[in-house]
């Protein structure tokens, strides 16, 4: 836990000069403030009675009593001002640092957790950071002075008075842990039954056409009535037990005011002895100081429980940042040959060892040749593409791209002779120009609608709203096949020797389909390509075919010789005729 | 939002007694000001030790109720927001069921699980705080001015300058504020978009080598966060101090005048100290209203919200309760039209054709062209512009929707699962279903063979969203569910597409031997699927540009020979190669 503090302060070191100077600010801007009651108590006692206020001494008191407030007053805000800079600077340091991260973790990270979790380490737990552990420390730091310095204060004017009230502190203490204890069980119940009642809503509701389709509506009603009532009830009890911890302070911080007056007034009237001298305005500022004093001790236990969870949240992103990186490579060869021709050779591969993948498996392939891989969904055919990118690094055996083993080479440069389309589309939020030259960001107009062109995709672009300028995006009502075109153009543009190409889902309407198909097939043309052939029949004059079951390459051999073998491709391809 | 108010009906009691009890213990804490000064000005001015103990008593004594007061404030307050929000929640979750799918289409499913789940809570939070600090805050300024009044009236002038300067601070800092929060909101929910977007198309990125773009893009967004964050926090920073200044400003001028007041003799010197102690509460109390203005404000944001819900009226029903099972004719479409609300065009024009009992009837055509809309008619889920659906014989109007649907099994074209077991997913349609019912169903939708081999049958697990089975896993397993209890009519909405054309041959063909008293229409984008169905509907643009059997289509239909070809040519491709 301190490690994990001490790692969200590094990176607030650059910073440090904010943070020195809330510290600074703090101490100045605090103790002034908690001066004032010293002189206001002073002023009070110029004020005797009828006709006996020193008004020579009043006055000089009330102008020095406006000057503090007032440098009080701008040594706080200047407090706020660097607080504010230290932690939202820290905070976009992190951001940018963990965004950083995530470009460099191998492809196996990000495939292994969901996209909403990464997002929400990236946004949600570097805000908490932000709110509990920064700003809460300087609010806890301006706590501790205020603490601090009411009891010196209160020491200064009757150290008798003030250890009894040092002595009733822990009282509260008590009282609050007390309360946060039985609240806290019914406070984790209470959030368990909120997550499932979100839980059940997101089902139910957010399908709720099928609901209704199935009529299954008063089933839903009631086991939502039941969790609902539940949490009412869990709920009820939860608030209660946790709102309990104002009052009761409060009523605490009651009993240290009627003591320090009880104390106070004795003392002004001859108890002088065993209390201390007291007099009516050092009663006044000693009130305002019980009142002051205990005040903290809230906040801060209000700011530990913050702390806790920022504490938690920023375990959460050190995790993300402490992921190992892919290797460094800029130190490799560039691959300068556009030859394009491909061997794997007895390569090995597993996601995880348990499970055995791709064993022994040895493909040569010319420049120009067409590779299809065939198999039921699932069946693990994008895994040769995670491979051949080096998205994921085999276990063993070797794989050429131009003649260069590819570990030998930079990702990069191997990369930038792939051209891929995968079947899940991908559109960032930008002009439709934008997502095309996505690989040429200096690619002129012309170019642009030449690629466009190229791949049938031009005519419907010119009818969007502001044609290419048109800001689209993964949801912008774009049809599936009008995405899958600008992403083949996106290729087109880049002009790759080597394609790699995930078909069209089933989901797009034939004649865009075919248009895809055309796209594809003009996009292939005297390149080496790779395609994950969903329909058999678009595949049968490539040069060989890669039949793929349960992660294994089970066939391998152009169409005439595995519909001989008479084997899984010959079954697969014959039932689609099959009526 | 006055709508909302009748859930507080039951809580009425609540409601009255909470914020009453609040305001005795506010009254209690007002008074404590006042003993003091009465301890300071006849305790000490007397010497009168004994009075002085009975006052501290009597503080403590006013604690004591003060806590009391409190707490059963605080629980009734609990008791009225939660019990409102329960039932809340429970109405408007009812209301939700009611609504047609236009109704459903105005708001968007993931809205409609916000309003119930987070806006709910915050209308619930805001109930709880108005009877907690509502009527306390505004009560602890007055309170404190009316005291501040009763000591005296000339001294108490300073405090109607103070309070309404204080307020006016607050309420320009908020002012300025509020909108540059939403702004920086706006910057924050950008650079979760960029993440998100950057997470899903890390290999598209990755391949493009475009990495050191995005992270420079990315850290532009989370500068502007920054810049924003700290130009809304050099404004907001200003309040708290500017507040603490103007009070002690305040109680500067207080002594100042007190001083005054003394000198004349028309006031104690304990009067004096309880002054600058109201002085202190009243500044306490705006913070705390400022805070409850932006709680507030948020609440009612929520309650429109739900109000806006609770404004979309529910659907339409029909009476009849009976469905004839002997008629003729399971479907009939007259002349049917059909617009979806939003859009002005019509999505089906005059759509006629009939299908009898036991009969297959197949739907084709591009995306967009109105398949899935005009089988959304039969079951009521929209209603027609013009024109009839007929079903049993009966306009489907006049039905009870949920007699007409608890007839009509649907399959959607994405294949959604819920959490549970299989077993309860299977019993969606038909609650009473028995395991033999539920197996056969399975087996029809060749799902028995997967299912079967799992340890736990029909209790293994199902996923939210049934993402521990595989696309063409889902799509079988939700066919099956459409199919238990055996319904009068099956709709296929495109549900076969992550089937590979084997087992999409098996259940066609089980489709027809297992259940061949009840009618499927089937949409698809294959015409080998269709091939055997006893009518096919050509759709394109919103028309039924042909109707009738395979053969006959293939002679007569443009565009189903179009599509004919466009398929079969890939056949013969392969046949030739």
């Amino acid at each position: 836990m301190l490690k994990t503090l001490k790692r969200v302060f590094s990176y607030a070191r650059p910073y440090i000069l904010y943070f020195v100077m809330t510290v600074l600010f703090a101490i100045i801007g605090v103790s002034l403030s908690l001066a004032v009651p010293v002189f206001i108590g002073e002023a009070v006692d110029c004020c005797i009675g009828k006709g006996d206020v020193d008004f020579d001494r009043l006055k000089k008191i009330v102008t020095t009593l406006a000057g503090m407030v007032v440098c009080s007053t701008l040594f706080q805000w200047l407090m706020s001002l660097c607080t504010n800079k230290l932690s939202f600077l820290t905070v976009r340091d992190l951001r940018a640092d963990i965004f950083n991260k995530l470009e460099r973790v191998p492809l196996k990270y990000i495939d292994g957790h969901t996209k909403g979790e990464l997002t929400s380490r990236v946004i949600n737990d570097i805000e908490i950071i932000s709110d509990g552990l920064l700003q809460g420390f300087t609010q806890f730091f301006s706590g501790i002075i205020t603490i601090l310095g009411t009891l010196i204060f209160m020491m200064t004017i009757n150290i008798r008075i003030a250890f009894v009230v040092v002595l009733l502190t822990p009282l509260s203490f008590i009282a609050a842990s007390k309360i946060t204890k039985a609240s806290h069980d019914s406070y984790m119940k209470q959030s368990k039954l909120r997550g499932d009642m979100v839980a059940l809503a997101e089902e139910m509701a957010g399908n709720q056409k099928l609901v209704k389709a199935f009529v299954y509506d008063e089933r839903a009603e009631k086991r939502f009535a039941v969790i609902n009532k539940e949490y009412g009830k869990i709920g009820t009890q939860a608030t209660f037990f946790s709102s309990m911890t104002n009052p009761t302070t409060r009523f605490v911080n009651g009993l240290i005011y009627a003591a320090v007056g009880l104390l106070g007034s004795l003392g002004a009237i001859g108890y002088s002895s065993v209390i201390g001298v007291m007099s009516v305005g050092k009663l006044s500022s000693f009130l305002a100081y019980a009142n002051q004093y205990t005040k903290p001790f809230n906040e801060i236990s209000g700011v530990f429980a913050e702390l806790q969870n920022a504490i938690a949240s920023a375990q959460r992103v050190f995790d993300v940042l402490d992921e190992e990186e892919v290797t460094d490579d800029s130190d490799k060869a560039v691959i300068s040959d556009r030859r394009g021709d491909v061997s794997f050779r007895s390569v090995f591969f597993s996601y995880t060892p348990e499970v055995k993948l791709i064993q022994d498996f040895s493909l040569d392939v010319k420049s120009g040749q067409r590779i299809a891989i065939v198999g039921p969904t699932g069946c693990g055919k994008s895994t040769i593409i995670n491979l051949l990118l080096r998205f994921y690094d085999i276990d063993s055996g070797t794989i050429e791209v131009s003649g260069k083993n590819i570990s030998d080479i930079t990702r990069d440069s191997l990369r930038s002779s792939f051209g891929m389309v995968l079947q899940d589309t991908w559109i960032f939020t930008g002009t439709v120009a934008e997502n095309i030259a996505y690989g040429l960001p200096d690619a002129s107009k012309e170019q642009i609608i030449e690629a466009a062109k190229a791949v049938y995709a031009h005519g419907f672009i010119k009818r969007l709203p502001q044609g290419y300028d048109t800001i689209i995006s993964e949801d912008s009502g774009l049809s599936q096949g009008q995405k899958q075109l600008i992403c083949i153009a996106r290729i087109m543009l880049m002009d790759p020797p080597m394609l790699i190409l995930d078909e069209a889902t089933s989901s797009i309407d034939l004649r865009t389909e075919h248009k895809i198909q055309k796209a594809f097939i003009k996009l292939m043309e005297g390149r080496t390509s790779f395609v994950i052939a969903h329909r058999l029949s678009t595949i049968k004059n490539s040069d060989t075919i890669l039949v793929m079951d349960n992660g294994n390459i089970i066939e391998q051999g152009s169409h005439e010789k595995l519909m001989k073998e008479n084997g899984f491709y010959s079954k697969l391809y014959n039932s689609q005729f099959a009526s | 939002m006055k709508k909302l108010l009748k859930y507080l009906r039951n809580y009425k009691k609540e409601l009255i007694f909470g914020p009453f009890f609040k305001l005795l213990e506010a009254i209690f804490e007002l008074i404590v000001p006042m003993v003091m000064a009465k301890i300071i000005d006849n305790g000490i001015g007397n010497n009168d030790s004994s009075y002085i103990f009975r006052m501290c008593g009597l503080i403590v004594l006013l604690g004591i109720c003060g806590l009391a007061f409190a707490l059963t404030c605080q629980y009734l307050a609990a008791k009225c927001a939660y019990g409102f929000g329960t039932e809340l929640r429970s109405a408007l979750y009812e209301h939700i069921n009611k609504l047609s799918y236009s109704g459903i289409d105005k708001v968007g499913t993931s809205s409609l699980v916000n309003r119930l789940t987070n806006d709910s809570n915050t209308v619930q939070n805001g109930v709880n705080m108005f009877i907690r600090l509502a009527v306390r805050a505004p009560f602890l300024v007055i309170g404190a001015a009316v005291m501040a009044v009763m000591i005296d009236v000339k001294l108490s002038l300073i405090f109607f300058v103070v309070a309404p300067l204080i307020s006016v601070v607050i309420f320009l800092i908020m002012r300025k504020t509020v909108p540059m929060y939403k702004r920086t909101q706006q910057k924050l929910d950008r650079a979760a978009m960029l993440t998100r977007e950057n997470l899903e198309g890390t290999r598209v990125i990755r391949a493009f080598s475009r990495q050191k773009e995005e992270i420079d893009e990315f850290k532009e967004a989370v500068d502007d966060i920054a810049d924003c964050s700290i130009a809304v926090g050099k404004i907001s920073a200003i309040l708290n101090p500017v507040a603490f200044m103007v009070m002690n400003l305040g109680i500067v001028a207080v002594i100042w005048g007190g001083g005054l007041r003394i000198d004349s003799g028309s006031l104690t010197q304990g009067e004096l100290t309880a002054f600058t102690n109201y002085m202190t509460q009243i500044l306490l109390a705006l913070v705390v209203l400022a805070n409850l203005i932006v709680l507030f404000t948020k609440a009612a944001a929520s309650a429109n919200r739900i109000s806006e819900i609770f404004d979309i009226l529910p659907e339409e029903c029909g009476e009849v309760t009976e469905i004839n099972k002997k008629s003729d004719n399971i479907l009939e479409f007259r002349n049917v039209s059909f617009a979806y609300e939003k859009s002005g065009d019509e999505s089906l024009s005059d759509i006629s054709f009939t299908l009898k009992r036991g009969q297959m009837l197949g739907i084709i055509g591009g995306t967009g062209s109105g398949k899935s809309t005009l089988a959304s008619l039969i079951p009521c889920f929209y209603r027609v512009t013009s024109g009839n659906v007929l079903f049993a014989g009966e306009d489907v109007n006049d039905y009870a929707p949920d007699v007409l649907r608890r007839n009509i099994g649907y399959v959607p074209q994405k294949a959604v699962l819920f959490s549970g077991s299989v077993r309860e997913n299977m019993k969606w349609r038909a609650e009473n279903a028995s395991d033999e019912e539920i197996i056969s169903a399975l087996k029809t939708a060749q799902a028995w063979g997967f299912i079967s081999q799992k340890p736990d049958v029909l209790d293994t697990r199902v996923v939210q969203g049934g993402k521990n089975f595989s696309g063409g896993q889902r799509q079988r397993l939700s066919i099956a569910r459409a199919l238990v209890g055996k319904p009068d009519l099956i709709i296929l909405d495109d549900s076969t597409s992550a089937l590979d054309y084997a087992t999409d041959l098996a259940l066609r063909k089980a489709l027809k031997e297992d259940m061949s008293d009840t009618s499927v229409i089937m949409i698809s984008q294959r015409t080998t699927s269709l091939k055997d169905a006893d009518k096919i509907i050509v759709m394109d643009d919103g028309k039924a540009v042909g109707i009738g059997t395979h053969e006959e289509l293939l002679a007569s239909c443009e565009v189903y020979q179009e599509i004919y070809r466009s398929q079969m040519n890939e056949k013969e491709g392969d046949a030739n190669a």
